[in-house]
């Protein structure tokens, strides 16, 4: 299984695709602590970063990168290779050379800039998207048949998480507004892996403060234990379950 | 060494795999041909575990293969279009099979590794191109030296002399002979047959994923009276169409 | 015999040139009160260094009470330390510490009670239950004390400087922490609140009720509980203050709270949850403030009219303007908004293009506030891009027709 890892990252490593993204992240990350004039304001503007790109390119980049091995994994399913190790490595070999891309280009800025809880939660919650939305692609990528349709799915599934999920919350908002929604909000709004970080990287930012009762209502559930787990729970399933799925597909699917 | 019972496969509504049942010897070289899309290559993909059937069973000395991997350590693969990374070179190509097998051989086996056929096709003067230069032939090329590599018991071997010209073409079937006599099974599929009469000792005859057919070579041709194993199999198939037009 | 000791009042200086009573731990007399008995009117009472310990001293006659080195009267919680009833009196240079707490009565450590032109001055006031509190009584001073409260529950804490029904006050250069409010005033008129520092009380840096044609100037009021509430007053002018990090769900830079005919000019709102929250607030004049980082700039409820929003500059703020209203009956004019997008052909200094300050999504979470959930989420970004193209549900009325290029 190592092996195979290691054949995946020379893979990456060779199509420079994932240096592109490392620059592209420490450009922009540089950038952004470099206009604003303080640091924490320069966290506030990464956090769009974090929650729209990071997932994005995890997606793109884990189903492109899916097909193109496709004859790789060909190859290598029939020689005496276990079929959910293969996909397990791929998903490790992908997966680590996102985060590490991410870790070095947010997170050097941002230790350089602006170090503290604040980022560091910022850090967590970009690692853990970067591991929900490879898995998801990864999911998406063994269900289609062509790269075509992988790439759209994965968009589907970005646009899903990125917008429409937010959009169905409103709606239901408008619908419900003179029901007590608070728990409500709160399971709904942390079933999706992306207003899940957004939320937790808001909480360290004092922002709670203009979320008044309902921000209270967050601090103190993040601030608990329980909430905690639960929020490393929800991020675990997202990154977990898709995994899984993909594996029990892959190991049925035909080449 | 195989034996496959009442294998079935189908793609969405097209039935690629009938119900197909045929056991395989060592020593046999078993020509496995048909039409396009008669469904050899899904037939031998099921053996390697890269389709995975619908119904039926496959077993690999005696033990059932669903699900398994370790068995494909007996087997070495020519696939039909070999497709390799494109930034890799073959040097690369076999550094990787080798450490990625190296550990995976069954204990009974040592590490001798077959470069008899690398040598022969000339690659290593070729050796730090990558993968995505070479002509489809080269490719052919080696996919078939890492078929030979790790000296496996079966060889599985699809289309294995299309895009070879001639002299690696011989070269291939010399050494398709030399492992036979070593007491391997040999499987290749083909619709050339002129390229493997010499090599066959079995004809397996798949059309629209029914078998047709699956007989000794003496016997085609005792049957038909043809030498020329290609003339004795349209013989067959000839009769055939024939007794099929009476049927209806 | 109120006309009588008035009376009294004036003839003294002619009985009896001042003399100065000292009072003094080594000294004939060691204790205040002794020397509060011994001094006639208008004479100075000397306190040298040391530890008094003595509650409840009634001042009763126009006296200098001046410290010597900040001598220390102790109140030891008992109760309160000097009740002043007479008029022309100053407390100077004392370190007051350790005033009494009880649920039925105000005990302060300068309590000035219904009189005139009493001067607190320079002092020290620790760990009191309210600081200076006045009730009826004009033409106070109290100046350059320094209020350190160690504050409690908010029922369990005084005001640090408390005015009731008061005139002509003037409270200068204070500061003050610690207490429930700092300054606390109610039907207090015509005083002027000046380069005070009130920073770290429980619930307001200020507070006032009922409180007409005051002046506040040049104040800070810094990381209070809920900021600066004002209610119920006309004519209020304050200028050159400063509104900052006043940061909790329920804080305010400052409320306005039926405030009507006043002046707010050149003050600053930094880093606070509402910079200014408007309700019932009418004719206020709002010019040339700077709002900068806060969550809200100006929450303007709907009950808000005839209020002049010029020259304000409006920086980094979560949201610029909210509103709960949709009919708008104030006016905006020539502020400088760092959100705005719009360009400046004419070269005028002012934008072509008018400018908007009330988001959508500022108007979603005004109805839901749950809906904050959704803060810097993609869909509120789009959203409000929507809504700036194709207005819709933010109130058309509520627009900067002249939006500055350059900050004023």
């Amino acid at each position: 299984m190592n092996k195979v890892i290691k054949y995946v990252w020379l893979d990456i490593l060779q199509n420079r695709i994932v240096l592109a993204y490392t620059v592209f992240l420490l450009v922009v990350s540089a950038t952004l602590f470099g206009m604003e004039s303080n640091a924490s304001k320069g966290l506030m503007s990464l956090l769009n970063i974090v929650l729209m790109v990071v997932p994005l390119i995890s997606l793109i980049f884990t189903t492109i990168h899916f097909y193109n091995s496709y004859e790789f994994i060909e190859l290598l399913l029939a020689q005496p290779i276990n079929r959910s190790k293969l996909l397990l490595s791929e998903f490790a070999g992908v997966a680590s050379s996102l985060v590490t891309a991410f870790l070095v280009g947010v997170g050097g800025p941002v230790l350089l800039y602006a170090p503290g809880s604040t980022g560091a939660a910022l850090l967590a919650a970009g690692v853990a998207l970067t591991l929900v939305f490879v898995a998801l692609a990864f999911l998406a990528s063994v269900c289609t048949r062509d790269k075509a349709k992988g790439i759209g799915l994965a968009l589907l599934i970005w646009f899903y998480f990125g917008l429409l999920y937010d959009g169905l919350v409103l709606t239901i908002l408008f619908s419900f507004s003179d029901y007590p929604l608070e728990k409500a909000m709160l399971v709904l709004t942390t079933l999706n892996p992306v207003d899940l970080a957004r939320i937790f990287i808001m909480l360290q930012m004092d922002v709670s403060a203009l979320m008044g009762y309902t921000g209270a209502l967050y601090q103190e559930f993040f601030g608990s234990m329980t909430g905690s787990l639960y929020a490393l729970g929800v991020m675990l399933v997202w990154a977990v379950v898709p995994v899984w799925l993909a594996v029990r597909v892959f190991a049925k699917k035909d080449l | 060494m195989i034996t496959v019972t009442k294998l079935e496969k189908s793609y969405g509504r097209l039935k690629v795999l009938q119900p197909l049942s045929a056991t395989f010897q060592a020593e046999q070289a078993v020509s496995l041909i048909g039409p396009n899309g008669s469904g050899k290559t899904t037939f031998i993909k099921s053996i390697l575990g890269l389709v995975v059937p619908d119904a039926g069973e496959i077993s690999f000395l005696g033990e059932p293969i669903r699900g398994g991997w370790q068995y494909r350590r007996d087997i070495g693969y020519m696939p039909q279009i070999g497709r390799y990374p494109d930034n890799m070179k073959i040097r690369q190509v076999f550094a990787m099979m080798k450490d990625l097998r190296g550990t995976n051989q069954s204990p009974a086996q040592s590490n001798y590794l077959d470069e008899e056929l690398i040598r022969a096709f000339g690659l290593p003067a070729l050796f730090d191109k990558t993968m995505q230069s070479l002509s489809g032939g080269t490719r052919q090329k080696v996919s078939a030296c890492l078929a030979f590599l790790f000296d496996p018991k079966v060889l599985i071997l699809d289309e294995p002399t299309a895009g070879l010209d001639p002299l690696a073409s011989e070269i291939l079937k010399d050494k398709i002979l030399k492992e036979k006599a070593k007491g391997k099974l040999i499987l290749i599929t083909s619709h050339v047959l002129s390229d493997l009469d010499e090599l066959t000792t079995d004809v397996m005859y798949l059309q629209d994923g029914q078998l047709q057919f699956f007989k000794p070579v003496e016997w085609l041709q005792d049957i038909t009276g043809e030498v020329k194993l290609g003339r004795a199999i349209a013989s067959i198939m000839s009769n055939e169409r024939k007794s099929e037009r009476v049927n209806e | 015999m109120k006309l009588l000791r008035y009376v009294l009042l004036l003839l003294f200086p002619l009985l009896a040139s001042a003399r100065t009573v000292v009072v003094g731990p080594s000294g004939p007399v060691h204790t205040i009160r002794q020397g509060l008995a011994q001094a006639a009117p208008f004479d100075t009472l000397l306190i040298q260094k040391g530890l008094y310990r003595e509650i409840n001293l009634m001042v009763d006659k126009p006296l200098v009470i001046l410290g010597q080195n900040y001598p220390v009267v102790d109140g030891e919680k008992k109760g309160e330390i000097f009740t002043i009833r007479a008029a022309d009196v100053t407390v100077q240079g004392l370190e007051l510490r350790n005033v009494g707490r009880t649920s039925t009565i105000d005990w302060a450590a300068v309590k000035i009670l219904s009189t005139r032109r009493v001067r607190v001055v320079g002092n020290r006031i620790r760990n009191a239950y309210f600081g200076v509190y006045m009730s009826a009584s004009d033409n106070c001073l109290v100046r350059q004390n320094d209020i350190a409260g160690s504050p409690q529950e908010e029922q369990t804490t005084g005001n640090a400087i408390h005015a009731w029904k008061c005139d002509s006050l003037t409270i200068l250069n204070n500061h003050i922490r610690g207490h429930r409010d700092g300054i606390y005033f109610e039907f207090v008129t015509h005083s002027t609140i000046r380069q005070n520092y009130s920073h770290g009380n429980i619930r307001y840096g200020l507070h006032f009720m009922f409180s007409h044609e005051n002046s506040y100037f040049y104040n800070t009021f810094r990381e209070n509980g809920a900021g600066v509430a004002v209610m119920y007053t006309r004519k209020v002018i304050m200028r050159h203050n400063h509104f900052e990090q006043n940061w909790g769900s329920a804080a305010y830079g400052l409320l306005l709270k039926d405030i009507s005919d006043s002046q707010i000019e050149q003050n600053t709102f930094r880093k606070n949850t509402v910079g200014i929250h408007m309700e019932g607030t009418s004719r206020i004049n709002c010019r040339n403030n700077r709002l900068t980082e806060n969550g809200w700039g100006m929450r303007i409820q709907a009950s808000c009219n005839d209020n002049v929003f010029s020259q304000n500059t409006f920086i980094a703020n979560t949201f610029d303007v909210a509103t709960n209203g949709t009919t708008v009956f104030n006016t905006f004019d020539r502020n400088y908004w760092d959100k705005y997008e719009g360009y400046d052909l004419n070269r005028d200094g002012r934008g072509d293009v008018p400018y908007h300050p009330v988001s959508l999504y500022s108007m979603i979470i005004e109805q839901m506030p749950h809906g904050v959930v959704l803060l810097r989420s993609f869909i509120v970004t789009l959203l409000d891009r929507a809504e700036k193209v194709i207005p819709s549900l933010t109130p058309e009325a509520l627009v900067d027709a002249n939006p500055l290029m350059k900050q004023p």
